[in-house]
Formats: structure tokens, C-alpha cells, sequence
């Protein structure tokens, strides 16, 4: 980040001058800064809500039922944290709230996940094994229902709007399965471990 | 379908509780308890989402993202790939709110039924924000090595949007 950020920057700025957009450019500049400050708002609203539910979930057992459901496949994804507790409880309910189509639950629960995956961390300035995978998946991430989409096209006037979900579902698997076999198999290399 | 998504959060939410008052424990207690790690887990995040947005807001105003879907665009044309497609293909793993408005905008000028406004569509649902996500998850543990766990992500993302460029004819 600390390379690519100044050459985005930089870049940017270099086209928008070539370009003659640099009136534009210019206000969104100050238009990401206001962005940011709306999305945080809304942010942190669903963060306090999710995390307040995450904290019931995780004193109940309903825990254990999602966790006994998700190990085998969950400890197959990550066989370097099978026995963290707290990153696994933390890891299955983003699972779960990925596959749900609860983004603003995943994200609170992924977070959450990575920081309990850093106490087991041996090198704390590199993303370890788990977090890697964690990430990938969170990036391609499976949805079941995939509602804002089915809002867009029933507003849009669609005559059958939950008509997407099948390609939704083809597209997204293959997306998924093709991120964690090329993740396994680069997690297995030891170059990889370099960069 | 509309039903059922609107029903999902509120059944999720009342069956939380349920569990939680099933087994006599104070719920609400819990619930205020676990929202004071929202607001901490919020404010870490807020510099690292200035500094992504400053840097993709500059990228995509100053021409540069079109400029380079375009080019990319005259080379896809040749594999049937429709070309109005291609700017949402490469701003949809940057940015969420930028691709929102993209998709929808396909979708009102080209009808939801026809091949545009449905791959537009699928892409929408098929991935994330891929960057988005990673300098939030990577910038959480303070972590300066990715191990280039961009590339996994980013072909994830490129088999998901061919897919959805195959399937629908």
C-alpha cells in the first residue's frame, strides 16, 4: 500500500492534467473526504449493531450449533487456526453472514477474526496463512440471496427480479472455488511467502 | 423473493435474542456490551477509508479508469465480450458505491431482461470490492505484507466476471 498508494496518486494527477479533467479532479478530492465521513456514519451503526449481536451469539450456544456445522469445511480452509476458538467463532459467523447476504454482519465478524488470527500470528507485519485465505474469500464471497441486486432490478421494473439468482449462483461459485484452489496451491509455495 | 430477503434480518435478529433469553442470560446487557467494540472497530478504520477513497475518487475523475477501459474494452470486443460491460468490470473490485451506480445505470439504459442488464446485474452480486476489502481486513491488524494475496482475489474475480460473460447468451 505504501507503494501503490502514491502512484495512484500521482498517476492521477499526471492523466488529469494531460486529460483537462483536472476540474474535476479537483472536487473529488474533497467529495472522497465527505464520502467517507457519510459511510462511516452508517458504519458504524451496523458495526454496533452486529457486534452487539455477535456478543449474544457468542455467549449462547447457538455458537457451538453454527461451529459444529461449519468445522469440517472451515478446518479445511484453515488448517493453521483450528485451535484459535475465538478466530474460528469469529471466522463461521462471517461464513455465515457471507452466505446470507449480511455484509454488514461479515465485515465486523472478518475483523474481528483477523485480530484473534494476529494474537497466533508469528510474524505480526505479515498476513499469515489463514488471513490470506480469509481475505480471498471475503473478496469473492458466496451469497444465497443476493438481495441488493433483486432490490435494483424490481425498482428498475424487472417482471421477475429473483430471476438473476441462478447465474448470480454459477458465476459466484466459480469465482469462489477458483480463489481458494489457486490460494492453496500458492499458500503451499514457499516463494510465496516473499513480497 | 422480495418477501423472504426482507424477512431474513429481522427472523435472524429475533432468533438471536431468543437463544440468548432461552438460556436466562441478560441479553440486553450483552447486546451494549458488544456495540462499544463497534464504535473502536469503526474509528480504526476511518483513516485507512479516507486515504482509499482520496486515492480511488483521484483515479476514476481523472479519466485515467476509462481511459484504460477503453482500450482494454476494443480488445474484448473480439471475444464477444460486450464492450459497455468492461468499465464495470474493472471499477466493480474498486470501489462499491462507483460500481452501484454504474450497474444501475446499464441497467435502466439497456433493460433488466436483455444479456447487458443481466451480466451487469451478475456482476454486482458475483464478487466484492475486492481492494476495498483487503486494505480494510489488511489495515485492522496493521499488517504491511500482503503476500500478495491480491492475486488469488483479483483472478477469483476475473473467473467470476468470464463466467458471468459466458453463461448469459
Amino acid at each position: 500500500m505504501n507503494y501503490l498508494w502514491p502512484i495512484i496518486i500521482i498517476i492521477s494527477f499526471a492523466f488529469a492534467i494531460i486529460s483537462g479533467n483536472i476540474q474535476n479532479l479537483n472536487n473529488s478530492i474533497f467529495s472522497s473526504v465527505s464520502d467517507v465521513v457519510k459511510l462511516s456514519l452508517t458504519l458504524v451503526g451496523n458495526m454496533c449493531l452486529w457486534c452487539g449481536l455477535m456478543k449474544i451469539i457468542q455467549e449462547t450456544k447457538i455458537m457451538n450449533y453454527l461451529m459444529k456445522i461449519l468445522r469440517p469445511i472451515l478446518n479445511w480452509l484453515y488448517p493453521d487456526a483450528k485451535d484459535n476458538k475465538n478466530a474460528m467463532e469469529a471466522i463461521s459467523i462471517n461464513t455465515v453472514s457471507n452466505f446470507l447476504g449480511i455484509g454488514n454482519a461479515a465485515t465486523p465478524a472478518g475483523l474481528k477474526a483477523m485480530e484473534e488470527l494476529q494474537k497466533d500470528n508469528k510474524n505480526k507485519e505479515e498476513l499469515s496463512n489463514a488471513m490470506i485465505m480469509l481475505i480471498v474469500l471475503n473478496t469473492t464471497s458466496i451469497q444465497l440471496i443476493p438481495t441488493t441486486v433483486i432490490a435494483i432490478r424490481s425498482a428498475l421494473g424487472s417482471p421477475n427480479p429473483s430471476n438473476i439468482i441462478v447465474p448470480i449462483w454459477i458465476s459466484t461459485v466459480a469465482g469462489t472455488v477458483t480463489g481458494v484452489i489457486i490460494t492453496k496451491i500458492l499458500l503451499r509455495k514457499k516463494k510465496f511467502n516473499n513480497s | 423473493m422480495i418477501y423472504f430477503s426482507a424477512v431474513v434480518i429481522p427472523l435472524i435478529i429475533s432468533i438471536i435474542v431468543f437463544c440468548g433469553l432461552s438460556e436466562n442470560k441478560k441479553v440486553y446487557d450483552l447486546f451494549c456490551d458488544g456495540a462499544k467494540e463497534g464504535i473502536k472497530m469503526t474509528i480504526k478504520m476511518f483513516p485507512t477509508l479516507i486515504g482509499i477513497f482520496l486515492a480511488i475518487g483521484m483515479l476514476r475523475s481523472s479519466g485515467l479508469l476509462d481511459f484504460l477501459s477503453n482500450i482494454l474494452g476494443n480488445f474484448l470486443k473480439y471475444l464477444n465480450v460486450p464492450s459497455e460491460i468492461i468499465p464495470l468490470a474493472f471499477i466493480k473490485p474498486i470501489s462499491g458505491s462507483a460500481s452501484m451506480a454504474l450497474a444501475t445505470d446499464l441497467i435502466t439504459k439497456y433493460g433488466t431482461e436483455t444479456r447487458i442488464g443481466m451480466i451487469a446485474a451478475t456482476i454486482m452480486a458475483a464478487s466484492e470490492t475486492t481492494f476495498y476489502v483487503i486494505a480494510v481486513y489488511m489495515n485492522q491488524i496493521k499488517a504491511k505484507k500482503s503476500r500478495n494475496v491480491i492475486i488469488p482475489a483479483i483472478i477469483a474475480d476475473i473467473v467470476s466476471i468470464l463466467t458471468a460473460i459466458l453463461i448469459i447468451r
